[in-house]
């Protein structure tokens, strides 16, 4: 992790480049034009939140920032690479090694421990068995919960298991952390938590956030919020 | 393969469904192992008769139809030919219409044609001694607790005495065990004199039923075959020469064809199942459509999934179905003995787990197919917005 730590020191590139980014929908004839021409760069070691009425095209931004989207037009790179050119196993390999993911209902896999959750990226890597093991125990133990280990999801609270879906998407040590709406589904005091592990993984690890929410006070914990309206950026970089 | 937790927790997220399916697949092949041999033996019936050495002569047109004495003598004196007698079927019964017992009537020397019959010879001497005398096999004795010097009464379904009585009296004097290589449900056998039997019976016309010919060398069964046949052509009692394991299925298709009617069953069954278990797998996968969505945001690929999901259908089938065909292989034994030989099931051999392996892997991967392309082709983001 301190790899991340290194690079924000050596590399002033924006990790993320859009440019005039615009997204459509086609729904039969019906054309849905979801993101117009949007422009940003999120520099390495940034906490962003992004905000906006419900339907104004967050979650759909983020997709494509974590590669799980392509733009309809525009260019998208992320650390150099432009994932908007790739294709669908290329963005699956690169998602692997440079993208965590976090959503507002957890998704974990409801049949496997939090342990097994928590490996689950790393096996699509060379990592032996016990490598796995360790490397799950020690983004477990980030997280607070190695006493969980072996619980199932449905054996958590709410809190918990996104914590263990933080720990799944630290676990390979990517640049890039993308959440949507991290805490939506949860408590005050849960979401105090999943947004106090957040701001430590940004400032202690060097992870780069981008984060989807409706709560002004999640979004206190970013360092820039970015409000998005009708498919387009209305206030750009505000320091808080 | 580290992926099999995940196939394997695939399948316990719901453990009732699964196991119900698998119930279902295990019962489909424990039919499979229990009647896949008997399919085989009654389908295959193969028209070689290379490589053996003992071939059985039956009239081309009939099992029912005999066959004139004379060309006995005739057989015995085509070169190659070692040995030949014949036999009539007897149609016994014993004090009640089911219980069937395997009866013919034999010439001398029919019992020297099959070395896997272990009689002792002073049996053997008092059989030929003996007009009404019978030897039977172990189990068959066995099994209505038959002895040594026993007057038995059999009746006849066909054949009536002289005198319009269908109870032919015999005495046991000989009980043989089955050797080595012996065919199926041999030690149920019921052997008596066909002197006797002609004698006595109604309407024979002296014909004998069928005739059994060993041989000199088994590469000469082809050549020895035809020369049989030869003798026969264009007169009405032209003969059919065929390897026994032929002729068995032949006599048996007198009853119906029974590798057809097995085939169909097993068919009907295998249809069956393909239709539940693709079934199962179908729902299997829409439920999971959400879960396998985030395997594939983790960076699994779209053929990483299709895997998975085929993976899972096959693992399916294959606990299934070896349950399902061991259980048969422990069943089967039991259940020829406990029929008292009625049910002649042959062993699972490794031909048949062969086969039957590899209709799991077919089915599996069948019935997984259409499920796991769609898992393959599932648009990451709409199915995590549940779309
Ligand atoms: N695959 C799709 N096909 C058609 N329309 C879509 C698709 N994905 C998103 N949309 C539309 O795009 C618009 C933006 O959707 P998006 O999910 O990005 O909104 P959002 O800002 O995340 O909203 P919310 O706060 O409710 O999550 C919506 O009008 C939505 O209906
Ligand atoms: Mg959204």
């Amino acid at each position: 992790m301190n790899a991340a730590v290194e690079a924000v020191q050596n590399n002033n590139q924006p990790l993320v480049q859009i440019r005039n980014l615009s997204k459509v929908y086609e729904r039969g004839k019906q054309k849905l034009e979801v993101l117009h021409h949007i422009d940003l760069d999120i520099a390495r070691g940034d906490f962003f939140a992004l905000m906006g009425p419900s339907g104004s095209g967050k979650t759909t931004l983020l997709n494509m920032i974590g590669g799980l989207d392509s733009p309809t037009d525009g260019s998208l790179s992320v650390d150099g690479k432009r994932i908007d050119k790739m294709g669908e196993g290329q963005l699956a390999r690169w998602r692997a090694g440079n993208v965590g993911f976090v959503f507002q209902f957890y998704n974990l896999m409801p049949a496997l421990s939090a342990q097994k959750n928590v490996e689950l990226p790393l096996l699509l890597t060379r990592l032996s068995g016990a490598q796995r093991r360790k490397n799950a125990s020690i983004a477990l133990q980030l997280v607070g919960l190695s006493d969980r280990a072996s619980h199932k999801p449905s054996e958590l609270s709410g809190g918990q298991q996104q914590r263990v879906a933080i720990a799944r998407a630290i676990v390979s040590d990517p640049t890039l952390l993308v959440c949507d709406e991290p805490t939506g589904d949860l408590d005050r005091q849960s979401a105090e938590e999943v947004l106090t592990l957040l701001q430590r993984l940004n400032r202690e690890h060097g992870k780069t956030i981008v984060m989807v929410t409706h709560d002004p006070k999640a979004a206190e914990y970013a360092s820039h919020t970015l409000h998005l309206d009708k498919g387009t950026l209305v206030e750009q970089q505000r320091v808080v | 393969m580290k992926y099999f937790h995940l196939i394997w927790a695939a399948l316990m997220r719901r453990k009732t469904r699964t196991i119900f399916t698998m119930l279902s697949v295990l019962a489909a092949f424990l039919l499979f192992g229990l009647l896949n041999s008997v399919r085989v033996a009654f389908t295959s019936g193969s028209k070689s008769v290379a490589g053996v050495d003992r071939l059985v002569v039956t009239s081309r047109y009939s099992i029912i139809q005999g066959l004139p004495q004379s060309l006995q003598a005739q057989i015995a004196n085509i070169p190659g030919v070692k040995l030949v007698d014949h036999a009539n079927w007897f149609g016994g019964i014993y004090q009640d219409p089911k219980n069937f017992v395997l009866s013919f009537s034999v010439g001398p020397h029919y019992l020297d044609l099959f070395p896997e019959i272990e009689l002792p010879d002073a049996q053997r001497k008092a059989f030929d001694a003996d007009r009404t005398g019978a030897v039977v096999g172990e189990a068959l004795a066995e099994r209505y607790h038959w002895k040594i010097g026993d007057k038995i009464p059999l009746q006849s379904t066909i054949f009536p005495q002289k005198n319009g009585d269908k109870t032919w009296p015999f005495e046991i004097v000989g009980i043989f065990k089955e050797g080595k290589n012996g065919a199926n449900g041999l030690d149920q056998v019921f052997f008596f004199h066909w002197k006797y039997f002609d004698e006595a019976n109604a309407f024979n016309g002296h014909d004998v039923g069928w005739y059994v010919l060993r041989l000199d060398d088994p590469k000469q069964a082809d050549r020895v075959a035809h020369a049989v046949d030869a003798l026969s052509a264009n007169s009405d009692h032209e003969t059919r020469t065929q390897t026994e394991s032929a002729f068995n299925a032949s006599f048996a298709k007198q009853i119906g064809d029974i590798g057809l009617i097995v085939g169909a069953i097993m068919a009907a069954v295998f249809f069956t199942l393909i239709l539940l278990t693709g079934n199962t797998m179908a729902q299997a996968v829409r439920e999971r459509i959400p879960e396998l969505a985030v395997l594939k945001t983790l960076g699994f690929t779209g053929r990483g999934v299709l895997a998975l999901v085929l993976g899972e259908s096959v693992l399916l089938l294959l606990i299934g179905g070896v349950i399902g065909m061991a259980l048969a292989a422990v069943v089967a034994p039991g259940v020829s003995k406990g029929s008292g030989g009625m049910v002649q099931l042959p062993p699972v051999g490794a031909g048949n787990w062969l086969q039957g392996i590899i209709v799991m892997l077919v089915i599996g991967v069948l019935v997984g197919l259409l499920p796991a392309m769609r898992a393959m082709r599932l648009r990451i983001v709409d199915a995590l917005a549940g779309r």
